[in-house]
């Protein structure tokens, strides 16, 4: 079992119209970084040049914020769901 | 039909403003998204730098509501929905004043915004004419409860269909004041933050018009109306102060770009005031931030009886900061007990019963005045964003016994003599 990655609608367009891709690593940052691999396309929309999170875009590992478990140096492992969403609003 | 329903024919001719993204600047046409296909950044309407703009009299010459400046909100054509909103009063507060040792103290109070007693009016019906531009028949929206009425209200008037998700621990009332108007409302498990990231994947998924997702950019441009109003109600000129509370942080930041852009037209002159934001401190990261200064957000697990300003990942946080700072403002966070006690004294000052987030701005306020950064000459602006009567259980405990007697004469007598002797 891979870790699953959901993504909105504005980047699947960069994976294929795949919303739902499989990657594999220890961490969050390793997990982007073999997604990024096999999409060139997307992968500069995941993480910047140095290899972090933009500040508009927020990672969630089993709908938790990753900000919380130290970003890109989360641990994740298989049957893990990382949820992409973009920065929200207020209300 | 309401009064604000029209013909199809004349839907067909308003139209949504082009969006920009704000981080990488790349356009793209009109619609309902609000995310840069390139970078993820936050988009933004694109207003044309040389359209005719109304002065002062014509102005003053139209219908009371925040359409009387339809030349700065982000459309093309008459605004169909939601034609009544805005326009609330500014009241003037010279025990508030005394209170915080300044020149000049207002309350804008949008305490009475039209028809669901929160600012959420204005950005609301902001939205709600996006959604007719974009042909939408369902819009909805994830609420700490302010907005949750204002989508329920609007929406049930539009005759549109409404889907709104709020967090499990929404206080009764906001729950009642949105239940009325017939919507779809969900209560979800979990705080705001994750009511919103469900949201977010909701407006992806079923592309309904959710006013403060897919529909932020035109949403958030409502915001913008209070700056409007504030200067033109102090007679075309501008305070030297505002405080405002901060949940999501893009408040402060449409107030800037309104005052900015009353002076960018010559409607006023001088300088635009400083501006402050408020926020509880069970939830304030904004505060921390320009506390701190950088540009990284740190996110935050509220807890507070604020719930709403209970948003612990603000989207616009990082703008918000930058806003207060570049203005020359700051930002303040006071406890439940301090707001609970804004409540009350910005009540019994002003006249005005406001809900917790109005707490936490009068107490905020009332922080900096004592820290020096509102100054004696100064001429202070207290945004005051939703009703009291939202949010009664947080000072139904903080107030005295209301005494029980038999309609005797006597019995009144009693209490006029006990009242005298504690004076």
């Amino acid at each position: 079992m891979a870790i699953t990655l959901n993504l909105p609608s504005v980047l699947a367009a960069h994976a294929g119209g795949v919303r739902t891709l499989h990657a594999s690593g220890r961490t969050l940052g390793e997990a982007v970084a073999d997604v990024a691999a096999r999409f060139p396309n997307l992968g500069p929309r995941l993480r910047d040049q140095d290899g972090n999170p933009y500040p508009f875009v927020v990672f969630y590992v089993n709908d938790e914020d990753v900000r919380f478990r130290g970003g890109f140096a989360a641990p994740v492992q298989d049957g893990d769901e990382v949820t992409v969403i973009p920065a929200i609003a207020g209300g | 039909m309401t009064s604000t329903t029209v013909p199809a024919t004349a839907r067909a001719s308003l139209s949504a403003l082009p969006l920009r993204c704000r981080n990488c600047g790349a356009e793209r046409a009109a619609g309902p998204v609000s995310i840069c296909e390139h970078c993820l950044g936050p988009l933004e309407p694109v207003y044309e730098p040389g359209r005719p703009l109304p002065d002062r009299r014509t102005i003053a010459a139209r219908a009371p509501s925040l359409w009387r400046y339809q030349e700065w909100l982000p459309f093309d054509g008459e605004p169909v929905l939601s034609l009544d909103s805005g326009f609330t009063p500014l009241v003037e507060a010279p025990a508030l004043a005394r209170r915080f040792g300044v020149a000049r103290a207002w309350v804008k109070n949008d305490t009475v915004c039209h028809p669901s007693l929160s600012f959420k009016d204005r950005v609301v019906a902001a939205a709600i004419n996006a959604a007719a531009a974009f042909g939408l028949d369902t819009i909805g929206c994830a609420s700490t409860g302010n907005l949750a009425n204002a989508v329920a209200a609007h929406a049930a008037r539009a005759g549109l269909k409404a889907w709104i998700f709020v967090p499990e621990t929404l206080e009764a009332p906001k729950l009642i004041g949105t239940g009325i108007y017939g919507p779809r409302l969900v209560r979800v498990r979990g705080t705001y933050d994750d009511v919103n990231r469900l949201c977010a994947q909701v407006a992806d998924r079923f592309g309904w018009g959710m006013v403060n997702v897919n529909l932020r950019c035109y949403y958030g441009e409502g915001s913008k109306t209070l700056a409007y109003e504030i200067a033109e109600q102090l007679g075309w000129r501008l305070p030297t102060a505002v405080v405002a509370p901060m949940a999501g942080g893009s408040l402060v930041t449409k107030l800037r770009k309104g005052f900015e852009e009353f002076l960018a037209a010559g409607l006023v002159r001088g300088a635009a005031p400083r501006l402050y934001g408020a926020q509880a401190e069970g939830c304030a990261p904004i505060v921390r931030l320009v506390e701190r200064g950088g540009t990284q957000l740190e996110p935050q697990v509220p807890d507070t009886i604020c719930r709403s300003l209970a948003i612990g990942n603000p989207a616009d946080g990082v703008f918000a900061a930058r806003a207060l700072r570049e203005s020359g403002g700051w930002a303040a966070a006071v406890s439940d007990a301090e707001l609970v006690q804004g409540i009350r004294f910005l009540a019994q000052d002003t006249g005005v019963f406001a809900e917790t987030a109005g707490g936490v701005t009068a107490a905020a306020a009332l922080a900096l005045a004592r820290a020096g950064r509102l100054r004696p000459d100064d001429e202070v602006v207290l945004c005051v964003t939703g009703h009291g009567l939202k949010t009664v259980e947080a000072v139904s405990g903080a107030l005295p016994e209301t005494p029980l007697i038999a309609p005797r004469l006597k019995e009144v007598a009693v209490l006029v003599e006990e009242e005298g002797s504690a004076a």
